[in-house]
């Protein structure tokens, strides 16, 4: 199963080695053209239909793919669970990534809109739905719409209706209660479950969300087999991923590396760093910093991030030079969360503006040890409190610094110095004033 | 099988009763808001809790029960 067949029948090879999504971007920045997609991977195989619908979902769930969104929940049994309800379902491609350092569902949209879009009707097609929706920011929004009318023109529809829905790019915007709660007339804010989207979701129909690279990585599946897909990666966590790297390093962007690869390959290939490293935060804003040596040697997988209390989250990873401090990097990125809490749940309200506070004051050594004591006491009692996961994932974030940045607070409390020298901060924050959630 | 309280915190304003009602169960945190101990309800303050559950302004708690404990 590792070779498709173009529509006059030639056979078209599986992608050797990597990159396996991000091979075809082209050179001018413009989206890949159908044509080219179609030539590049050969044609969308048909899953509507019994046979071809079992091989589809049994291919997908051989392939162990995970989801590519930051949970990593098993697709196979994502697509179950949508599968066993009643009703004929909808199936919505999440593209708010409303993470600041994270591009690279950005760029899978604007650059390989088809790779993605063959995915959503795939599973579509395979689940029986006849809808399917693709909620994207501004960046991607043009690229995606164009490629729906591209295909079509070309009458590639397999029974489903694919359109694009312009979301609002907000931090919490893109959990996925939050996008069908915006599909729903809603505003983009995250809902108490259950229900979950799978029971009830876009009208009320059982529906499957899905990330852009999930669903590209599904495009692929189909075609070239599962045991294509698991010859890179890990025997856990199979495949290719996409990450994007930021910070101090030469070439910024968004790479492809099979999971497992040591986080030092991944720093060679984006040309190496600029400067002095001191940590690495991984997985995102509701990620880990981890010390720059245990960081480099790491495999990037989860398997390989737990012992060192990390995950692969999201997969955006930023290089934080040694000249910067990575308390004041911190405090100034969870003031940011604390401001994109939806404003739903009290203890992610008062608790998430406490944080940040204390984190302030750590960080401008203003009484370090009395924001020490406080701060430990709430970060303890935050996790699980909120409708979603934005409390638990900045705890994450700041006990992380606490620990891997001790000796800077110590350095801050007992002495009241600050070994960051650099001006600009490091961690990104969005450049425009957010979209509204409603 | 047994019983959970669970809060909306979406729902929950942090009256407060709750936890006055169970603070074996329940405590407040500095903003007034409940902290449920995840742990199932003991048969010995079940009344308790659906008294808790009950006297909720908001509708925010519930009991939730959980599938059979193997």
């Amino acid at each position: 199963m590792s070779v498709a067949h173009d529509e006059r029948g030639t056979r078209v090879a599986a992608p050797a080695g990597l990159p396996r999504l991000l091979a075809g971007v082209r050179a001018d920045g413009r989206p890949v053209t159908l044509e080219a997609h179609l030539r590049r991977y050969g044609p969308l195989p048909e899953t509507r239909g019994r046979q071809s619908r079992s091989a589809f979902l049994g291919a997908v769930a051989a392939s162990g793919l995970q989801g590519r969104g930051g949970a990593g929940f098993p697709t196979a049994r994502k697509l179950e669970a949508v599968d066993a309800q009643r009703g004929t379902p909808v199936v919505v491609v999440n593209g708010v990534e409303g993470e600041p350092p994270s591009s690279k569902d950005k760029v899978l949209l604007a650059y390989l809109p088809h790779l993605v879009l063959d995915g959503a009707v795939l599973a579509a097609s395979a689940l029986g739905a006849r809808e399917a929706i693709v909620a994207v920011g501004r960046t991607a929004h043009a690229a995606v719409a164009d490629a729906i009318a591209e295909r079509r023109r070309a009458h590639v529809a397999h029974g489903v209706t694919v359109r694009v829905v312009h979301a609002p790019e907000r931090f919490v915007a893109g959990e996925e209660t939050a996008v069908v709660s915006f599909l729903n007339g809603g505003p983009a804010k995250p809902t108490f479950t259950p229900p979950r989207p799978y029971e009830r979701g876009v009208g009320g129909a059982p529906t499957l969300v899905q990330n852009p690279e999930t669903l590209a990585h599904l495009a692929l599946i189909a075609r070239f087999g599962p045991s294509w897909f698991r010859a890179v990666g890990t025997r856990d966590e199979p495949g290719s991923v996409l990450v994007t790297l930021s910070g101090a390093v030469r070439r910024p962007g968004v790479l492809e590396v099979a999971i497992g690869t040591p986080l030092h390959e991944l720093v060679a290939q984006a040309g190496g760093a600029t400067a002095e490293l001191s940590a690495f935060l991984i997985g995102g804003y509701f990620g880990s910093w981890l010390p720059a040596a245990d960081a480099l040697a790491a495999p990037l997988s989860n398997a390989g991030l737990a012992p060192l209390k990390g995950s692969l989250g999201a997969r955006a990873i930023v290089a934080l030079p040694a000249a910067s401090c990575g308390l004041l990097e911190t405090a100034r990125i969870t003031r940011y969360l604390a401001a994109e809490s939806a404003g739903q749940c009290g203890p992610c309200v008062h608790g998430l503006a406490a944080i940040s506070e204390d984190m302030v004051q750590i960080a401008r050594r203003n009484d370090v040890a009395g924001a020490r004591r406080v701060i430990e006491r709430r970060l303890g009692q935050l996790e699980g409190r909120g409708a979603c996961r934005h409390p638990d994932g900045t705890v994450r974030f700041v006990a992380s610094a606490l620990r891997v940045f001790a000796r800077e607070v110590e350095l801050h409390a007992v002495h009241g110095r600050c070994s960051g020298q650099a001006k600009q901060p490091v961690l990104p924050l969005p450049a425009r004033r957010p979209d509204a959630l409603r | 099988m047994s019983d959970v309280l669970r809060v909306n915190p979406i729902a929950c304003d942090g009256h407060g009763l709750c936890a006055e009602i169970v603070p074996e169960l329940i405590e407040l945190d500095e903003w007034g808001y409940p902290i449920i101990s995840g742990k199932p309800v003991p048969a010995r303050l079940e009344k308790h809790a659906k008294r808790a559950v009950a006297a909720c302004p908001a509708l925010a708690l519930q009991l939730v029960r959980t599938g059979p404990v193997t």
